[in-house]
């Protein structure tokens, strides 16, 4: 039996000509809505215990919508949302708070609104204020803290007790870096216990980095559900979609699936990576210096070129990008025809494993603005260790070291 | 409608504790606090009994204390004090805690208890006020007292019938929020609180029979001010309209929840 199942969701704004219609309605009357605005259609989905997914999609796209309804704020109009467990969220964080009453009094309070009862408060009120951190501050009024001790106090109850699907918006500030990295330990610390967590972001690395499955939503629809890197690729090309353009999607060889989008003014050719003697590698020892050539070609006559990439790790994770707007190396007013070549010269201070680039050709700092192209796993080259020290991590940081005694 | 109530028992906690914040949060940082619950009526009837008293003061038969007057204003507006305050928090209820709805889930049916809840205690901390005033002025409370409890029972009734009611529509259409309190403002000056009812002339009776706050607020003079058991028949007449318009509002509630999140 899965935790969540979301069958056939669906969720319309009605709009009546008049509000007595409406009113009418609940009496039974067959009166019709004069207009329906469907925000969301034909969700479906299931989560299993222990999942980690994430939730991704334009502003509008229908995530708070979605998200409404699973935690039950909202009712769908058509479909069904069923839950095994208890959902918290911490979607907004110090709902219901009075700011009279101290931080003691409104932990009672909020968690009374999750339904808990006074007892089971009991049991974890000290952990809460343990949690919290916020020292005497827990006995005083609310109104005498700080938006970050509130947030503390808030962060603390919502979680006091492990619920079984825990909704988490990422961008979601909870006060100082020490305390957000504490309260990613605890809902960490939940997923491994075996709680499911629904994560909403717009930024790729948290989502491949906490999630083992991504759905994305577009305009009312889940348009992508599967692995975090091949939806966050696909998330990005959408983001440059621009008039015009189109996002075509390829399976490689090895099974992973390469995203190619934009408005194609401007087209990639080719992508290489070659060792100081100027041969083609595919294996980089650690630290040894390489030139990654980008080859393009110019089908319009566009005002100017930026060529970026971004090196990812094998779990798409960024690991180092920049641009020709960055380095300060342009060209403009290309034609038809020119085929413009970009070398970029780098040491691989790399980490041992298997990395991806990330070619996209636009105008401006972003390809947010206007993207001609946008390729993802343009190329693949693996990081082998040669000559160095045993290390590990993304990085090679060579230290040099002293030992005192 | 079972599961409105399991639903309720469930959140008592929260529904407890809401009424205690809303007392608590009225003492912080005000000296006198909750006592201006009790100083706001007693002020008003303190203004009408300086101002009326001379012309109306003369009309009220059959009691023999020289504050007469002052006890009818008193007890009538103790009446009328929580039929209006619960219809006015009901009234906006929904769109005042649209915020709450919207972010948390939880039984929507507690906010409209937690307001009788907090209305009744109002009204308990007046009364308790009245007895003590009444002992004052030579008015002591005799065994009809009693009677005070299933009259209070009924005017929450007919006032939580009416403001759910009301404050459902009022989400859909907020002109409901604006036309009430004039419409309970011409409610009040239509029901004998301020004046005795013997004032009114006989061809205006009649319409005092449609009024269902008449024979509450009658209930509440004799009982209080001429220490007599009310005229029970009137009361029933309205317990059961109060009843049905109760069944009325939760059912209306419950038809418009879904929808209410949608437009608040």
């Amino acid at each position: 039996m899965s935790l969540l199942s979301v069958k056939n969701l669906g969720k319309a704004y009605r709009v009546y000509a008049s509000e007595f219609q409406r009113i009418g309605r609940w009496f039974g009357l067959p009166t019709r809505p004069s207009e329906e605005h469907w925000v969301l259609k034909h969700i479906n989905f299931s989560i299993e215990p222990g999942e980690a997914i994430g939730i991704v999609g334009q502003n509008g796209a229908g995530k708070s919508t979605l998200l409404k309804m699973i935690t039950g704020t909202l009712q769908p109009t058509e479909g069904t949302v069923t839950v095994n467990g208890r959902i918290a969220a911490i979607l907004e964080l110090g709902m219901g708070f009075s700011p009279e009453l101290t931080g003691r009094q409104n932990v009672y309070h909020a968690a009374g609104l999750m339904g808990f009862s006074a007892d089971q408060i009991h049991e974890v009120i000290d952990d809460i204020e343990a949690f919290a951190e916020i020292g005497e501050y827990f006995n005083e009024p609310v109104r005498t803290y700080s938006s970050g001790m509130q947030m503390r106090v808030a962060f603390a109850v919502a979680t006091a007790i492990r619920p079984e699907i825990l909704i988490v918006d990422e961008a979601l500030s909870v006060g100082d870096s020490y305390f957000q990295h504490k309260s990613f330990d605890r809902i960490r610390e939940f997923q491994q216990q075996g709680t499911t967590l629904l994560i909403v972001s717009h930024d790729r690395g948290s989502i491949q980095a906490l999630c083992d499955r991504a759905i994305l939503l577009e305009s009312g629809t889940v348009i992508k559900d599967g692995k975090p890197e091949e939806v966050m690729d696909f998330y990005n090309a959408i983001i440059a979609e621009k008039e015009n353009a189109t996002v075509s999607v390829r399976q490689l060889e090895d099974g992973s699936i390469q995203t190619r989008s934009g408005s194609g003014e401007a087209t990639i050719e080719s992508v290489s990576l070659h060792d100081a003697a100027g041969q083609m590698v595919e294996y980089v020892p650690v630290g040894e210096p390489v030139t990654l050539r980008i080859k393009t070609q110019i089908n319009a006559d566009i005002p100017e070129l930026v060529v970026g990439y971004l090196i990812k790790d094998r779990l798409g994770q960024p690991v180092f990008g920049t641009n020709t707007h960055h380095l300060d190396c342009k060209l403009t007013d290309l034609s038809a025809g020119e085929s413009p070549e970009y070398r970029f010269d780098f040491s691989a201070n790399l980490g041992v494993g298997s990395y991806s680039v990330a070619v996209a050709l636009h105008t401006a700092d972003t390809h947010l603005a206007r993207s001609y192209e946008w390729l993802d796993l343009a190329m693949v080259f693996n990081i082998v260790n040669i000559s160095k020290d045993e290390f590990v991590g993304l990085a090679w940081m060579p230290p040099s070291v002293e030992c005192v005694r | 409608m079972l599961g409105l109530f399991r639903s309720l028992w469930e959140y008592r906690g929260f529904v407890w504790s809401s009424i205690r914040n809303e007392f608590v949060a009225r003492f912080a940082r005000s000296r006198l606090g909750g006592l201006w619950m009790i100083i706001n009526p007693l002020a008003q009837v303190a203004i009408y009994a300086l101002v009326l008293s001379n012309v109306l003061a003369a009309k009220l038969p059959g009691i023999d204390n020289k504050y007469a007057y002052a006890l009818y204003l008193m007890a009538g507006m103790l009446a009328w004090s929580l039929f209006s305050e619960i219809i006015n928090r009901c009234l906006t209820l929904f769109i005042d805690q649209g915020n709450l709805m919207k972010k948390m889930r939880f039984p929507r049916i507690t906010l409209p208890v937690i307001v009788v809840g907090s209305c009744l205690l109002n009204y308990v901390l007046l009364f308790l006020a009245l007895l003590l005033v009444f002992a004052l002025l030579d008015q002591f409370p005799g065994p009809q007292m009693f009677w005070i409890i299933p009259l209070t029972a009924t005017v929450t009734a007919l006032a939580v019938g009416i403001g759910l009611i009301l404050g459902v529509l009022n989400v859909f259409v907020r002109d409901i929020g604006q036309v009430v309190p004039i419409l309970m403002q011409v409610w009040f000056w239509f029901t004998p609180i301020v004046y005795p009812v013997t004032i009114i002339p006989e061809q205006f009776k009649n319409v005092m029979d449609l009024n269902p706050m008449f024979p509450i607020v009658s209930a509440f003079h004799d009982i209080l001010v001429y220490a007599k058991i009310p005229d029970l028949q009137d009361v029933m007449l309205t317990a059961l309209i109060s009843l049905g318009l109760m069944l009325l509002g939760l059912f209306m509630f419950r038809r418009a929840a879904p929808e209410m999140v949608d437009v608040l």
